[in-house]
């Protein structure tokens, strides 16, 4: 008979939930006890992970994104802090660097490309801007998309915009870039030649006349197509952003 | 026939008898030669065939690698054989080197027969089976060869196209190696990490819902240990930068790097410029995009010449924290009437800033009632708001 009325009751009662948290503290004091220690020797995991591969890190673009992709899989993110417990392993100067001279491209570019700059273009600028030592050299799409990426937070507007078949555009300078957009961007990166036309956006996606005009002024509006009268039948709109010329890097800034 | 060669019956290193049988006759195939009546002797590495008594005084005899041996195998005796000799079969495979120096140059046999007079046990043909078997002529050519290939294998790295493919191939094998080594190292070390995020898991929702009395101190040591995990949490989001004495002194550094140049600049700076000017000036140990936001972000509470400003648009600055949204208007609307009308990239060349920032202070000026847009393909272009001033 445990049920009863009565003052003796109530104090019971009171007991053992005192009782109860206090076990309920002691639990988790151990839980967070354990956390620290598990804390320590993962330092000290990392450490040693960090003397032997290190380079690894710096050197192997594969290696690179598995890590990042491991890490994103359990929640971590290793770039999150430069005095992060991860920051012995260096990853985080070479994206952070990655992301200054992304912005410095873009900036350099922007006059030209009106902020938008395909991303094998971008990577091969990078690659003749940053000099000739092995380590330099490579850099994969993977790693100029999370370094990009990083640098949303700031609100400046950079964003990686996917144009299909895994070819991937980063704008620098903010603007609304709609599905029906991105749809025209596919089209001139696929399409083998620097521009399109009403005509060819109600060919290739079956737009009405109304929709394709919309979405290309917008673009000129944007700075972000050219517009070209030469042509007798149609308007032609250019994308300079996309012009093969621009992806050869020998041409200067 | 035309395997077997002339050789010195001088055993080589490693060879050794197995046995001898005298009166042996070889066959070419089917066809009988005219090496008759010889000892044979079987060694580890190759059956010697010698005149009588030729062996044993060390004279040249025929010599048959037992590499070339295939298969053996017994003859049965036909019903018409009236001998008593005992044949052996032995299978051969092509030779390897042309040496001119055997009986026989061509054959269009692959087989020799063995034929022993005086009869056998099988004893021979299980022996014969076990030296082939054994191949102890393989660990001796190793041996031989591996001493001068050791200098040889300097030469071969260097030696052209195959040379340098080579030497591709042991960099990638050895890079191999050691990827897979790390890559077995950081599975580790992920699933160690893997624990501790749920580990912290547990203890955040505790703290959200304030169960149990984890003290104040705890709490913080958590949020540092969330942090510099990179556990992205609520609980971590707000409060703890600014009791983070990192954070406040990143923040003071930047003010101090910054100032002059935003001073400059017309009172106020994109943080990606704020990100790139920053790590350029630290060189080594660079900042990460969110530790730049967060020092920005607690400026103000500290009482610093800069302060973080967000635009309705989303559009992050630093700014003078003397600068404020009217006195931007103001003098933006000045400068229209000067000008007359204005688009982004005249006011940026202008003033000597980025579109950006230029586009943001026409819509601020439009915001407090200013000026006017005029929204066409050509682009947005701003006037003086002669609705109001008029």
């Amino acid at each position: 008979m445990r049920r009863r009325a009565g003052l003796g009751a109530i104090q019971k009662h009171k007991l053992e939930q005192e009782k109860y948290k206090d076990k309920g503290n002691e639990i988790q004091e151990n839980q967070f006890e354990q956390m620290t220690k598990q804390l320590e020797v993962f330092k000290v995991n990392l450490e040693e992970f960090a003397t032997k591969h290190k380079n690894e890190i710096r050197k192997n673009p594969e290696f690179r994104r598995q890590f990042q992709e491991m890490c994103a899989s359990i929640g971590v993110d290793p770039l999150s802090s430069g005095k992060g417990f991860w920051s012995v392993l260096g990853i985080g100067d070479f994206y952070y660097e990655l992301a200054v001279q992304i912005v410095e491209v873009c900036l350099a570019t922007n006059y030209k490309t009106g902020g938008l700059i395909g991303l094998s273009e971008l990577r091969s600028r990078l690659i003749k801007a940053r000099g000739k030592g092995k380590q330099h050299q490579e850099i994969t799409q993977d790693d100029l998309i999370r370094a990009a990426q990083k640098l949303k937070i700031f609100g400046s507007g950079f964003t990686v915009v996917p144009v299909g078949k895994g070819q991937y555009m980063v704008q620098s300078i903010p603007g609304e870039l709609s599905m029906d957009h991105t749809a025209v961007l596919q089209q001139v990166t696929h399409s083998n030649q620097a521009f399109v036309s009403v005509g060819y956006l109600r060919r290739e996606l079956g737009w009405e006349e109304g929709r394709a005009r919309k979405a290309l002024e917008h673009m000129v509006q944007q700075g972000l197509a050219w517009v070209d009268l030469q042509n007798l039948q149609e308007k032609l709109y250019y994308f300079p952003s996309l012009f093969n010329a621009c992806i050869d890097s020998s041409s200067d800034f | 026939m035309n395997r077997w060669k002339y050789a010195s019956p001088l055993l080589l290193d490693n060879e050794a008898t197995a046995i001898c049988k005298k009166n042996v006759r070889i066959y070419d195939g089917d066809q009988k030669t005219s090496f008759e009546g010889g000892e044979l002797i079987i060694t580890t590495h190759r059956l010697l065939w010698g005149r009588p008594g030729a062996i044993s005084k060390g004279q040249t005899c025929l010599a048959l690698n037992l590499s070339l041996v295939v298969y053996i195998e017994e003859e049965s005796p036909s019903a018409f054989s009236f001998s008593r000799s005992r044949k052996i079969i032995l299978y051969l495979s092509e030779p390897t080197d042309f040496d001119p120096n055997g009986p026989q140059q061509t054959s269009i046999y692959n087989f020799i027969k063995l034929s022993f007079r005086e009869g056998f046990n099988s004893d021979v043909t299980a022996i014969l089976n076990d030296c082939i078997q054994r191949k102890q002529w393989e660990t001796q050519v190793n041996a031989a060869v591996a001493a001068p290939k050791v200098t040889q294998s300097h030469i071969k790295l260097r030696t052209g196209i195959v040379g340098i493919e080579r030497s591709l191939q042991e960099k990638q094998k050895a890079a191999d190696e050691s990827i897979s080594v790390a890559f077995q190292d950081l599975s580790k070390l992920m699933t160690m990490a893997k624990e501790m995020v749920q580990l912290s898991n547990t203890i955040s929702t505790k703290i959200k819902e304030k169960q149990g009395d984890i003290t104040e101190d705890e709490t913080v040591r958590f949020k540092s240990y969330l942090l510099s995990l990179g556990i992205d949490d609520p609980v971590t989001r707000n409060s703890y930068k600014s009791e983070n004495q990192f954070y406040r002194s990143l923040a003071k550094q930047i003010c101090d790097i910054l100032q002059s140049h935003i001073e400059e600049m017309g009172g106020m700076m994109a943080l990606t410029d704020v990100f790139c000017r920053v790590n350029r000036a630290r060189g080594l140990e660079l900042l990460s995009p969110e530790d730049i936001l967060s020092a920005c972000q607690i400026m103000e509470s500290m009482n610093l010449p800069l302060k973080l400003y967000q635009f309705n648009s989303g559009v992050m600055v630093l700014q003078l924290a003397t600068l404020d949204d009217e006195s931007v208007a103001e003098a933006t609307a000045i400068l229209l009437d000067d000008k007359g009308s204005l688009s982004s990239e005249e006011l940026a060349q202008t003033l000597g800033i980025s579109i950006t920032l230029a586009k943001e202070r026409l819509l601020t000026a439009e915001k407090y009632g200013k000026s006017c847009r005029d929204d066409s393909i050509e682009g947005l272009r701003f006037y003086p708001n002669w609705f109001l001033t008029h």
